[in-house]
């Protein structure tokens, strides 16, 4: 039983919140709380998961509306504070919309819904989020979106990878045209990390594909440290 | 006063517009091998209370700012007019 305390956001149209508890409660066995997005609490939490889906309907834009729901400004203060934040796929777009993540992510290249796994180089392994995994370690994890081509202007391009914010980048191929073959970016600090891949649907041991377990496991790793 | 605001909102030149390419080429398919540039962008019509058009021009602009346009990778044009009268 581990003690680190995860929060899940559930959003109207979010569809993988209990994916992710499935890992991190039944799993992983560690304390873990659906935050409905009207909330506004989210004391004693140490990683925040912004699930996948369709928040909203992904109406106007992904993540455009949700960026406002109420539980949004305590995750504001949440990061202010130190605190660790995981966006996948919807919630990776959340994330930038929010501006907690520099960049956008806009329609695949090719138009298509991508459902399928890519293989993945893990760029940075100092991070609390992918310690557990071997250096320059090539994964597959399993994707789902169609709007999942990261862009952002040459400066903040630039900016990203002076600073080491890439942190998974697609491997050989990008499926959707994504800026810099970006899968993944963190903030600054390193804290905040997003990601189209779906990491939670790649750890359970009774399905094919286990890539996802590592960063789950570096999570517990590195705030046990 | 009412006023009536039409909002045009487009990708950014520098996005790549992966619809408006579709659409090109669907339309060299047909022989229409004079088109260019497809950009395929989005029209928000919105009923608005303001004092005067240009304070509802202004508002508008925020609302584009704040929530219907993503100003990293798009770009937007109002246009704003009385209702009724």
């Amino acid at each position: 039983m581990s003690s680190v305390k995860f929060g899940i956001v559930v959003f109207p149209g979010s569809n993988c919140d209990r994916d992710v508890a499935w890992v991190t409660r039944g799993l992983l066995g560690c304390p873990t709380r659906l935050i409905w997005y009207a909330e506004r609490d989210l004391s004693g939490l140490d990683v925040v998961v912004l699930p996948g889906g369709f928040s909203y309907g992904d109406y106007l834009r992904c993540g455009a509306i949700a960026r406002f729901a109420p539980v949004m400004g305590s995750l504001q203060e949440h990061v202010a504070r130190g605190g660790y934040v995981l966006g996948i796929c919807n919630g990776f777009q959340i994330l930038t919309e929010a501006g907690l993540l520099p960049g956008a992510l806009v329609r695949n290249a090719n138009l298509h819904f991508i459902c399928d796994r890519v293989g993945l180089r893990i760029e940075r392994q100092d991070l609390l989020w992918t310690g557990a995994y071997p250096a320059g370690a090539t994964i597959t994890l399993p994707i789902a979106h169609g709007e999942g081509r990261y862009t952002c202007d040459p400066d903040t391009l630039k900016q990203l990878q002076d600073q080491g914010q890439i942190v998974f980048r697609y491997d050989p191929v990008s499926p959707n045209g994504s800026l810099d073959q970006i899968a993944g970016l963190c903030s600054p600090s390193g804290r905040v990390l997003g990601l189209m891949p779906h990491p939670e649907r790649a750890a359970d041991p009774d399905l094919p594909g286990q890539d996802g377990i590592p960063l789950w496991q570096s999570i517990l790793q590195g705030l046990a440290a | 006063m009412q006023f009536q605001a039409q909002i045009q909102i487009h990708l950014r030149p520098s996005v790549l517009d992966p619809a408006g390419v579709a659409v090109q080429s669907s339309l060299h398919q047909l022989g229409h091998t004079q088109v260019q540039q497809v950009r395929i962008g989005k029209h928000i019509q919105l009923q608005l209370e303001a004092p005067d058009a240009e304070t509802a021009q202004k508002r508008v602009g925020e609302l584009c700012d704040q929530l219907l346009a993503n100003p990293v990778i798009e770009t937007y044009a109002i246009r704003v007019e009385p209702v009724g009268s």
